[in-house]
């Protein structure tokens, strides 16, 4: 066990745990911080493979967007205040998609990394490609399903737009926007003139020389 | 194409820090995290008198004159205050995500710090991905400010933070789009390495060296309001919004936790005005392409004298300082926006700009 080692189990240990906590929490708010956990302890994990880069980007997105959209989603929502309860009951269901989906994904890598090639990796071979190469990589030879993938996410971006317009008619009326008169003209502010057209009196410390 | 590539990898060269000359694995360590401390709880204290005296000066006060000279050591005086506090959990509020909140705001902005270079050499890590990685902390950050208006119990603070969680994504994205368009134009992510490539760049076609600034004012400008609304700073200070929410996500909050809280803002009104210094206004430099006295060429450590460092590190923070006076200044002199016209701001006028300024920078890169 060298350092290294020991920083990946606990990491490890850290993200698993709060994997775990994630899915057991009663509280649906704690349950989305228990995400924002997890998804930084993978940005961990990552950090001890030498994958800077991917650790950064899992930051920046899943705990700095994806995770602060969950919360924010909730807390307009239905997150109870403090510390009242909100909880799914439907346990058997969530066991059993997980449990399938981590036996069809742990297949998959095994299968498409091989058994072998694991244990022959040392620490010493560990070190991330440059951030250079993976540009290069990116923009050269995998340019075209990188194209594809940013045309989905327009897709969906214009999708969830098209989604959350409001059609006039559809979900009840729009409030008008209420109009503020707002000006420095003292003829706005001082008094109106009565309904016969007569100026109102003005009696004395009234004026609109008070109000600064 | 393939002359810029090149020309990229060569300049990406990691530059060795100050306190790299020490022997041994330790002292080193031990060295860059009193830097990173030190310079995280000095230079906000700083920042915070500025604002004090600026504010004042331009409300025709005098700002603070009792505690120490001038008034200067206010902010000490301030925190032992906070320390002597009660600190209160309200009982209906979520113990745990309450008292953690405050941290969770306050490390991210402590690790800003670790990448920022404060003059040739001064700093703790030269990152391959220093940018990046700045850009990725200061976006943890909210996660803080929506546990702390959540965890209260308070409709004013869950207001506050539902408030701060939409405008910090939202301005995330031209504050990111910005800097990657300085990323493009010094082709490095590094932060020594964009500091260093603005040393040699010159306007395009022409022979005249410049900032950064001068080719992106544009983008500039869009760094600097983003960055004032991510630190959520009058004018854009609507999840604070004192008139409205009685103090937004941190009504709750007492003693040495809003300390903490407000420790984050003042850290995160530095190293913004730090990252704005490195992408924007040639970092250490005196005059763009003219080399420092005491050093050559304007490069890394070991073309400079302890002169030149000294002088690298005073002119990095009388910029800081300059553009922290530019935000003070913002603040005294713009109202609050109202909710939807921040909104309106960031979507419809600063995203649409920031990539239009990313596509005019990029087609002029590869052209010239």
């Amino acid at each position: 066990m060298t350092g290294h080692d020991v920083i990946f189990v606990l990491v490890g240990l850290l993200t698993a745990s709060a994997a775990i906590l994630t899915v057991t929490s009663k509280n649906l708010v704690h349950a989305a911080l228990f995400l924002a956990v997890t998804l930084a302890g993978v940005a961990g994990v990552f950090l001890t493979l030498a994958a800077d880069f991917l650790a950064l980007v899992q930051l920046l997105v899943y705990v700095g967007a994806v995770a602060v959209l969950f919360l924010f989603g909730l807390m307009l929502t239905r997150a109870p205040i403090g510390r009242e309860a909100l909880d799914n009951q439907k346990r058997g269901l969530a066991i059993a998609v997980s449990g399938g989906l981590f036996v069809l994904l742990s297949t998959l890598i095994i299968g498409a990394v091989g058994s072998g090639a694991l244990g022959e990796t040392s620490v010493a071979e560990v070190a991330g490609p440059r951030i250079e190469d993976i540009g290069i990589a990116t923009f050269a030879e995998w340019v075209l399903p990188f194209e594809v993938l940013s045309m989905l996410l327009l897709a969906a971006l214009i999708g969830a737009i098209v989604l959350a317009r409001p059609e006039s008619g559809e979900s009840g009326e729009e409030a008008e926007v209420t109009r503020i008169e707002m000006g420095d003209a003292p003829s706005s502010e001082g008094p109106q003139p009565l309904p016969d057209g007569s100026a109102p009196e003005l009696t004395s410390g009234q004026g609109t020389e008070g109000s600064s | 194409m393939m002359a810029s590539l090149t020309h990229a990898t060569t300049t990406v060269a990691q530059t060795v820090s100050l306190f790299d000359g020490f022997d041994g694995f330790v002292l080193p360590v031990i060295l860059k995290l009193v830097f990173v401390l030190a310079a995280f709880f000095v230079l906000p204290l700083v920042g915070g008198y500025l604002e004090h005296k600026v504010m004042g000066r331009m409300q025709h006060r005098r700002g603070p004159v009792e505690a120490g000279p001038f008034g200067s050591l206010q902010l000490v005086a301030d925190g032992i205050k906070f320390i002597q506090k009660e600190d209160l959990i309200p009982s209906a509020a979520d113990r745990w995500v309450f008292a953690i909140a405050p941290g969770v705001a306050l490390v991210p902005a402590m690790l800003v710090f670790l990448v920022i270079p404060f003059g040739p050499g001064v700093f703790a890590l030269d990152f391959e991905l220093g940018l990046f990685y700045a850009l990725a902390a200061i976006s943890v950050s909210v996660l803080g400010v929506l546990m702390g208006g959540w965890a209260s119990a308070n409709k004013f603070s869950l207001i506050g933070g539902l408030r701060a969680g939409a405008q910090l994504v939202a301005y995330e994205l031209p504050l990111i789009i910005a800097a990657i368009t300085v990323a493009v134009q010094a082709g490095t992510l590094s932060l020594v390495g964009i500091v260093e490539s603005q040393a040699t760049f010159q306007l395009f076609g022409t022979g005249i060296n410049v900032w950064f600034v001068f080719p992106q004012i544009v983008g500039f400008a869009i760094f600097f309001v983003a960055a004032m609304a991510e630190l959520s700073r009058p004018p854009f200070d609507m999840p604070i919004g004192d008139s409205e929410l009685v103090f937004g996500y941190m009504t709750e909050y007492t003693g040495i936790k809003y300390a903490m809280y407000m420790l984050t803002e003042y850290a995160g009104m530095i190293s913004m005005s730090a990252l704005m210094v490195v992408l924007y206004l040639g970092g250490w430099q005196l005059l763009p392409g003219v080399p420092l006295p005491g050093c050559e060429a304007g490069g890394g450590l070991f073309d400079c004298s302890p002169t030149g460092i000294a002088l690298g590190v005073a002119i990095t923070i009388a910029k800081i300082m300059a553009l922290v006076f530019l935000m003070v200044w913002a603040r005294v002199a713009y109202p609050r926006l109202r909710e939807d016209q921040l909104q309106r701001v960031c979507w419809l006028v600063l995203v649409p700009l920031s990539l239009a300024n990313l596509a005019v920078v990029t087609i002029a890169k590869v052209v010239f």
